[in-house]
């Protein structure tokens, strides 16, 4: 393995500008939990590995009195899922956090690595897109945002510029009625790569019967995460019912567009969309209706 | 002597609390701190079996949480508190779960042990009234291929009882 | 609960102490084989081929050798040329020539990992920089991977030279190194008179151990040409005869140090690193320890095989068996010796079968040689066999424990490949299950989304004796200290102390072991073939018996009577002739001085079988998701006999981890591998081990049918309970879904296909 210098930034700015430096020589590095078994496996060469933990905006986690979320790009999975007003109030984001390779990894693991990591089995982009996530991204040439179903390219590629690095992802208050949930299929228990993984997000009416609006979004079974922008196109103005949720699922796998590997079939991975998405669908809508 | 390559990036100092002790020492940027454990320090209790972080042998104890040594840099350990497998017991004497682990026979060969204990100990610290099912969660990232976990998990069962 | 049938009153054996061995490894203070340290030690790498199957035509170590921070470099043109021979490893007899060449190439290349170079410099990541110094060329050729490719008529031919063994018949050209055939009777006719006849091919995956420790071993070549190795493996003498043939030194000039070994199951018995560490350290004049990394152990060490088995069975109106025969093809990766003769003797082990037929064949493929993993080629065999009879029962209606103990093997039963059971304990296992707590208690109903069902299958392993040397040393204070041979991968050192102790008279904690080396205890064949608790469990109790015969010596020289009347009883030494002479154990110890001096004593055991071996029977509850295949065990309960268990707790750790690793199997290990012979999954990830939250608690059973081959009844039970799960598993899955797996593993892709062809009828 090649060697590479560890760099500890501890503002925006200086991360910034070692990233602009070294280019594609260089990496930011949250929980390390992907990058430094990629750099073992020679996947590619780093001459600098610049660690965001000590750049405060990026460990910030806050969820404001108006009931936003704002995850900073390195903020460990443990803290989100331990902290109770979080777990509460954004309970589909808690599903992911609290699966991602075990409690070892979720000590360091973050959900803006794991992002930025871009695998399209990743357990933690789905729920980010239910949720509506925005993504700040600060380079030389400033500061952006985009939704984060923009932000994954293809497989392990994102949308970051040169010496561009993610800060934070916004996620909105969700709405009164708003429910949302995350499932994965996987062989084990834990420790596995999702076979395929959906999140649902639903907005119900006042009586919680129906639904107004809803966001589905796929894992590993695309080259990147899928806003599957029919089926939640369908889920408007639906009733809250089985029936719904097994079309929505059958639309849902349509949307998907998976590969066989040794983790799963074509086949398999369809059918499990369909499967999981109407898991989702009633485990968010129970959850809305909890919310009312 | 011309410089190997490794020595144009220069090892860079490290200062961290381990097992109890300040402590000091020279790590290559790019080591893990599961080899500086091992080779640098001399705690070779902490394990590779697969340095990837997917068997939980090189579990260590950072500032409360346990974690993946492999899967961090030694130079990483600035100013954290560490723990080791060396660091569990209490001076003479043995924490309840390795007593536990002898009285219920919850080792074969050993060497997945020293990382069942270090994180079985962070969950009953943070959890007293863990049950099986929320220990056997707690400890899926910990992998054993001799004893089938069963008596693992009764022995950490037995260890919390005790520590009550 | 133990069912015990030959009473025999113990005050150790039986008991539970705290394993001598227990606070270095709760410390992690005990050494393993990569925590050894040596002054001067440097760190090697090894390059191995990116291909399964290619001729090396040019290799350049030069650059890597140049480069700052490498001592040594090597190659396959460092190793001595050696001669095919036998290899005699005490379980399995492998080939001297293709030994060398599998842990280092020469000109040609015949797995993917195939060692072709080796470096030692001063760190490891310096040697992993070296390695991709070394330019090597290769001419790649066709790799043979499938069976069905390996065997075809103009098959591309891995092995020149191979000489097939064919019904003794000799074969060129091929990749069939060996084809064995058992028969007994006329199965054909018996079929055709049978009431019913089935027929199944089953298709298992190449699994590997799963030890968590890789394979690490360390050498030191001295200038006077003595060479010590530390290394983790089962078979410390092994390996000595192993690194005396392939280097061509004197095997007395080599010193293997086992040390701690953490997981074996089979897979370190065979050299991997010890001759290149060896090599390197000549060269460096240093001591090298090398490592392997964990997609080298699972694409370059010796998992156990895979292989297609055909199964056919025919019963009578009753159920009673009147045929069985198999067809079993196992892949042994780039070299020949898969456990094809261990996979005849289990296959059909369990029952009274009057006429059989079993050909076997052991097939050279382009992936690693595999080596033994716990009761090797058994497994696979049985899952096919159980399987069949859990199907063959539901088709001719009857419940499979009633089928079992219909057909049950017993004493006198002639085993189908030939020998005939001694008293063994396959009825008292079945009878175990059909008694248990489990077995009585019903299964909880399907419900629409949750499918259950219940499976049993039972499994037998014979095991070995053989060699080993046990030496006691009785200290001043009374305790002794106790040498013996084996590493101890699961407790052996206090199973072996134990039954020392109990012969000594002395609680388990007053006896020391400790594992020697190849200089400090006499030749001690390998720990593995479920023999060590039983075979050097008896060299520890003759080393015991002859400590107290010289210490009765001793003691009539003290009081001055006659040898012969003096008597060892309940941990006393006592006079027939003088009722108030009473020594302890410990007074005798302190005397010893004033009778001639220090008594030590060597037992040394050659043990002629095992005296039948360990059958055990299995049951298991799943659950089955049928919108995504996935599969719970919901209740397993392992009974095995263990003839009589000197510690229960590590009888019991067996059971379950044979058990769980057997689950492992049936659900979701296998080798996902590309068609240019690479594993895919060679990784932790995705070769899927059981985790603590994919099973339940193991509940044992330890029925004790005592060994008449054993002064305590003693059996060898380390590996029979990785023969039952799978089989298990696949019946109760049957149970719960309706629709028969054929293959492993079971996974939830091949679940629900079998669900969806049980839909479609297709």
């Amino acid at each position: 393995m090649h060697p590479y210098q560890y760099i500890p930034a501890t503002n925006i700015t200086e991360a910034v500008s070692l990233l602009a430096r070294y280019g594609s020589r260089a990496r930011v590095m949250a929980g390390g939990t992907d990058l430094l078994v990629q750099l073992r496996g020679e996947r590619y060469e780093l001459d600098a590995v610049v660690d965001a933990k000590a750049i405060p905006e990026l460990m910030e986690l806050t969820l404001s009195t108006d009931g936003a979320l704002s995850i900073g790009a390195a903020v460990p999975c443990y803290q989100v899922y331990e902290d109770e007003a979080i777990v509460a109030a954004f309970p589909g984001i808690i599903d992911a956090a609290s699966l991602i390779g075990g409690i070892q990894v979720q000590s360091r693991a973050s959900l803006g690595g794991n992002l930025c990591n871009a695998t399209p089995s990743a357990d933690g982009i789905c729920p980010l897109i239910v949720y509506s996530g925005v993504v700040t991204l600060t380079g030389v040439g400033g500061t952006r945002t985009m939704p984060v179903e923009e932000f994954t390219t293809g497989p392990g590629r994102n949308a970051l510029g040169y010496g561009e690095m993610l800060i934070k992802i916004d996620l909105p208050k969700p709405a009164v009625h708003f429910g949302a949930a995350y499932q994965r299929f996987i062989p084990r228990n834990e420790m596995d790569i999702a076979v395929a993984g959906v999140a649902s997000a639903v907005t119900l009416d006042a009586s919680g019967q129906k639904i107004e609006s809803a966001r589905v979004a796929l894992a590993a079974v695309g080259p990147t995460p899928i806003f599957a922008t029919k089926a939640s196109g369908f889920l408007a103005g639906q009733p809250a019912s089985e029936e719904t949720f097994a079309k929505a699922g059958e639309i849902a796998s349509t949307e998907a567009t998976p590969i066989s590997d040794m983790r799963g079939t074509v086949e398999q991975r369809h059918h499990l969309v369909g499967v999981l998405t109407r898991r989702t669908l009633a485990q968010a809508v129970q959850r809305a209706r909890g919310n009312s | 002597m011309t410089q190997t390559p490794e020595q144009s990036v220069r090892k860079v100092s490290v200062q961290c609390t381990l097992n109890g002790q300040p402590t000091e020492f020279l790590a290559a940027p790019y080591v893990s701190l599961l080899e500086t454990l091992r080779e640098t320090l001399g705690l070779t209790g902490t394990k590779e079996g697969c340095n990837d972080g997917n068997c939980g042998a090189c579990t260590v104890n950072v500032d409360g949480r346990i974690v993946d040594s492999c899967l961090m840099l030694a130079a990483e350990a600035e100013g954290k508190t560490i723990e080791t497998i060396e660091g569990v017991a209490p001076a003479g004497g043995l924490h309840p779960l390795q007593q536990a682990f002898l009285e219920e026979a919850a080792l074969q060969c050993g060497i997945c042990t020293p990382g069942f204990l270090v994180s079985a100990k962070a969950l009953l610290e943070r959890e007293p009234g863990a049950d099986e099912q929320r220990i056997r969660l707690w400890l899926a990232g910990n992998l054993c291929r001799c004893t089938g976990y069963d008596k693992i998990i009764r022995a950490v069962e037995k260890a919390r009882d005790q520590m009550k | 609960m133990t069912t015990t049938e030959k009473p025999q009153e113990f005050k150790v054996v039986g008991t539970r102490p705290i394993r001598h061995d227990g606070i270095d490894k709760v410390l992690g203070r005990a050494i393993y084989g990569s925590d050894v340290r040596l002054a001067g030690m440097i760190y090697g790498a090894v390059l191995r081929s990116p291909y399964a199957h290619a001729k090396i035509t040019k290799i350049d170590t030069s650059k890597a050798e140049a480069m700052p921070g490498v001592f040594a470099v090597m190659s396959g043109k460092d190793m001595p040329l050696v001669a095919s021979g036998a290899l005699d490893l005490g379980e399995t007899v492998d080939d001297t020539a293709f030994t060398s060449d599998r842990v280092m190439a020469h000109d040609k290349v015949v797995f993917k990992g195939h060692p072709v170079a080796a470096v030692a410099a001063i760190d490891q990541n310096t040697g992993l920089e070296a390695l991709k110094l070394i330019e090597v060329e290769y001419e790649v050729l066709k790799p043979v991977i499938s069976l069905e490719d390996a065997m075809a008529p103009g098959a591309v031919v891995i092995h020149e030279g191979l000489i097939g063994d064919d019904l003794g018949e000799k074969v060129k050209n091929t990749n069939v190194a060996v084809h064995n055939r058992s028969e007994f009777g006329d199965p054909d006719a018996a079929f055709a008179k049978s009431a019913t006849v089935l027929e199944r091919t089953f298709i298992i995956s190449r699994a590997h151990q799963g030890y968590i420790e890789p394979h690490a071993s360390t050498a030191f070549w001295a200038p006077d040409g003595k060479i010590t190795v530390w290394t983790t493996t089962q078979a410390p003498f092994g390996v000595r005869k192993t690194i005396s043939a392939l280097l061509n030194q004197p095997l007395s000039d080599i010193k293997v140090i086992p040390t701690e070994i953490g997981g074996g199951f089979g897979g370190k018995i065979p050299v991997y690193l010890e001759p290149l560490a060896a090599v390197l350290s000549k060269k460096a004049g240093r001591p090298v320890k090398i490592t392997m990394d964990r997609r080298a152990v699972f694409e370059a060490s010796g998992p156990g095989p895979g292989g297609t088995i055909k199964v056919k069975m025919g019963v009578d109106h009753k159920g009673k068996i009147t045929a069985a025969t198999a067809d079993i093809r196992y892949g042994a990766g780039a070299y020949p010796g898969a456990s094809i003769n261990p996979a005849t003797a289990g296959i059909f082990a369990c029952y009274e079968v009057p006429n059989v037929r079993i050909d076997s064949y052991d097939v050279v493929i382009n992936m690693s040689k595999t080596a033994a993993y716990r009761a090797p080629g058994t497994p696979q065999a049985t899952f096919a066999s159980e399987t069949l009879v859990g199907e063959l029962c539901e088709i001719i209606g009857m419940s499979p424990m009633d089928f079992h103990l219909l057909n049950v093997s017993r004493e006198g039963t002639r085993r189908p490949d030939g020998p005939v059971f001694p008293r063994i304990g396959n009825e008292a296992c079945l009878e175990a299950i059909q008694g248990s707590e489990h077995f009585k208690s019903a299964l909880e109903p399907s419900t629409e989304r949750k499918l259950r069902g219940r499976g049993m299958a039972s499994g037998y392993w014979n095991g070995i004796g053989n060699k080993s040397s046990v030496t006691i040393n009785v200290h001043e204070d009374g305790l002794v200290s106790l040498i013996e041979g084996n590493p101890d991968i699961g407790g052996t050192r206090t199973t072996i102390a134990m039954q020392a102790a109990e012969i000594l008279g002395l609680p388990a904690e007053d006896v020391h072991p400790a594992v020697g080396d190849t200089d400090s205890i006499g030749y001690s064949d390998l720990t593995a073939g479920s023999r060590t608790t039983y075979a050097t469990g008896t060299a520890a109790i003759e080393a015991a018996n002859m400590v107290i015969d010289e210490m009765k010596k001793r003691v009539a020289m003290i009081w001055e009577t006659e040898y012969e009347n003096i008597e060892h009883v309940d941990g006393l030494f006592v006079s027939n002739v003088a009722p108030d002479h009473k020594f302890t154990f410990k007074e005798a110890a302190g005397k010893l001085g004033q009778t001639g001096g220090p008594v030590a004593m060597t037992g040394t055991v050659n043990v002629r079988g095992s005296g039948g071996g360990s059958f055990g029977t299995h049951l298991v509850d799943v659950e089955v998701d049928p919108d995504t295949g996935k599969v719970e065990i919901l209740r397993y309960t392992a009974a095995q006999d263990a003839g009589k268990a000197v510690h229960p707790s590590y009888v019991e750790g067996q059971f379950q981890g044979g058990a769980v690793q057997g689950i492992g199997w049936a659900l979701n290990e296998e080798y996902y591998t590309s068609d240019d012979g690479a594993m895919i999954n060679a990784t932790f990830l995705d070769y899927r081990m059981p985790t603590s939250l994919d099973v339940p608690m193991i509940e044992t059973i330890i029925v004790e049918v005592a060994n008449t081959n054993h002064p305590f009844g003693v059996r060898g039970i380390g590996e029979t309970s990785i023969v039952p799960p799978a089989p298990a598993v696949a019946n109760a899955l049957a149970d719960a879904i309706g629709v028969r797996l054929y293959q492993t593993p079971m996974n939830p892709g091949r679940i629900l296909e079998a669900l969806a062809t049980k839909k479609t009828g297709k």
